[in-house]
């Protein structure tokens, strides 16, 4: 039965927000947090909220943040209705991430790969101890970051460009420049285009995503994938403006890219090789890079041969793997549903009267 | 105008309204504000915040797709001496695309242009020379070489 509306409650419903905004701000002996306090401090919660709310906005991420009291699923979705209030002015010419302004790169691959391993600022490698230093009232000293005496190289090479010449890794190349598929302007189709699948795993929920890649590299959905390459850094983006006539960048992107690959036994028409599965996402969220990257492996397999696992199904996965859709079907159960429960009353009442006369039927016909 | 000269203007707009547009807002601001003077101008188009789709290509090289929208602010004036200038820049400081448009008019004038190329373009690149310069020492302070343990069987 579909949804019924209710009507009433409106002072009850104003309290409760009154309530609301005073528990948002807690206890006022605390200081209230800035904005810009979030958007520096809490810098990967912007990102995730920016990455899932599809909008490259550090502000308006952290103002989301703040609003929601740190549940990201709403300021996701904070984010995503405000972004239905803006014009838009055109698409970008596509970023070109083999000229990222490298912070961080790594391949676990490939040992020797060059241009190396940098680190980047990471929590890999850290004890995962609590620092109760960061407790202590005032001021947390930092020392900074320590700077080399020789800046690193960009562009830096990317895994694609080092095993070009042996054509050992499968590549992307560039066919059509056809107008890729846009989700925010047309409903989900299927059989779905890499295009809308990459577009739908960006704005995906990095759990879901997570827990589906982790499914696969478990056993449901046979990918033994290995990270080729990690890199955060940031981007410069370029538009064509009308009056213009041509491309000027109009300001940087922080992006998280990564590329799995597998191997490919190859067939009758085609050698062995490596394939690739591809993660980019806004700011640096390398959880759901990563995670994005195995499953659109895994998507691959499934459409070229008959899906075995969740994972590979993609109408599964894409229907299921945006926050804000799976959010209000699953949230929507709390509110007034008087009307369909008066059915259901009714329908149950009715079963339970005639199994009851059975019952009674088949008594009378076993005496 | 020449094929070269066309191609040449071009690449040197291109270049300066990059480094207007990737400069912080405030910094934009503050250098705006420290100009001894700043020309009359009407605006042809009201700052105006909007939305570009950025485009990503499948496996970093191939074709494209949509990654998700940036908050842009665009704007477009015309200085008194009859110089156009248009600013588009990332996020939603309407006063930030209103100056890098003033800027653009400015350099595109003999006149104004000394007044800004120095205290506003050079100025503003240099603090992103900086800032890019800063993180990719961090990065290089990062570099490590991982080496594979060898297992070797103990002799005998």
């Amino acid at each position: 039965m579909a949804y019924v509306a209710v009507k009433g409650g409106e002072k009850a419903i104003t309290n409760a927000h009154r309530w609301l905004a005073e528990d948002r701000r807690g206890d006022t002996a605390a200081p209230e947090i800035e904005v810009a306090q979030l958007r520096e401090q809490l810098s990967l919660a912007v990102d995730r909220v920016m990455s899932e709310g599809s909008c490259y906005d550090r502000d308006l991420a952290a103002l989301a943040i703040k609003q929601s009291r740190g549940d990201l699923p709403e300021a996701i979705f904070l984010t995503r209705a405000y972004r239905t209030t803006l014009p838009r002015f055109g698409a970008s010419l596509p970023v070109e991430t083999a000229q990222m302004a490298v912070r961080r790169r790594v391949s676990a691959a490939f040992k020797d790969i060059p241009g190396g391993q940098v680190l980047g600022p990471t929590f890999d490698y850290t004890h995962r101890l609590l620092d109760f230093t960061l407790a202590a009232d005032g001021e947390t000293p930092i020392d900074g970051a320590t700077q080399a005496d020789e800046a690193l190289a960009y562009p830096m090479p990317t895994i694609a460009s080092v095993f070009a010449h042996e054509d050992l890794l499968e590549a992307d190349a560039r066919t059509a420049e056809a107008e890729p598929f846009d989700l925010t302007r047309e409903p989900m189709a299927f059989p779905a285009g890499r295009d809308q699948r990459l577009q739908a795993l960006a704005r995906g929920d990095e759990g879901f995503l997570l827990s589906l890649a982790y499914s696969s590299q478990r056993g449901w959905g046979s990918t033994h994938p290995l990270c080729a390459e990690i890199r955060l850094g940031e981007v410069a983006v370029e538009f064509v403006p009308d009056e213009l006539g041509f491309a000027i960048e109009i300001g940087e992107v922080t992006l998280t890219e990564c590329q799995m690959i597998s191997t490919d036994a190859g067939g009758v028409d085609k050698a062995p090789q490596f394939t690739r599965g591809y993660g980019l996402t806004f700011g640096h969220c390398e959880r759901k890079a990563m995670s994005m990257a195995i499953v659109d492996r895994a998507l691959r397999d499934g459409a070229a041969n008959e899906a075995s696992a969740p994972v590979q199904d993609e109408e599964f996965v894409l229907y299921h793997s945006d926050n804000v859709e799976a959010s209000g079907f699953v949230q929507h159960l709390k509110l007034p549903h008087y009307v369909d429960f008066q059915a259901d009353l009714q329908l149950i009442r009715r079963l339970r009267r005639e199994h009851a006369a059975r019952e009674a039927a088949m008594k009378e016909a076993a005496e | 105008m020449a094929v070269e000269a066309l191609v040449e203007a071009t690449s040197e707009r291109r270049r300066w309204l990059s480094i207007l547009a990737k400069a912080p807002s405030k910094d934009v601001i503050a250098a705006w504000d420290g100009l001894a003077e700043r020309p009359a101008y009407k605006a042809l188009r009201a700052p105006e915040v909007g939305m570009v789709l950025v485009r990503g290509r499948m496996g970093g090289t191939g074709d494209a797709f949509n990654l998700g929208e940036m908050t842009v602010t665009r704007a477009a004036v015309r200085l008194d001496s009859g110089e156009t200038g248009i600013g588009y820049v990332a996020g939603r400081d309407r006063q930030h695309a209103e100056i890098a448009a003033a800027v653009d008019a400015m350099m595109q004038s003999a006149n104004l242009r000394p007044a800004v190329e120095g205290a506003v373009v050079a100025h503003l690149a240099r603090s992103q020379d900086e800032r890019r310069d800063a993180a990719a020492r961090k990065a290089a302070a990062t570099k490590v070489d991982f080496f594979t343990m060898v297992r070797t069987r103990s002799p005998g």
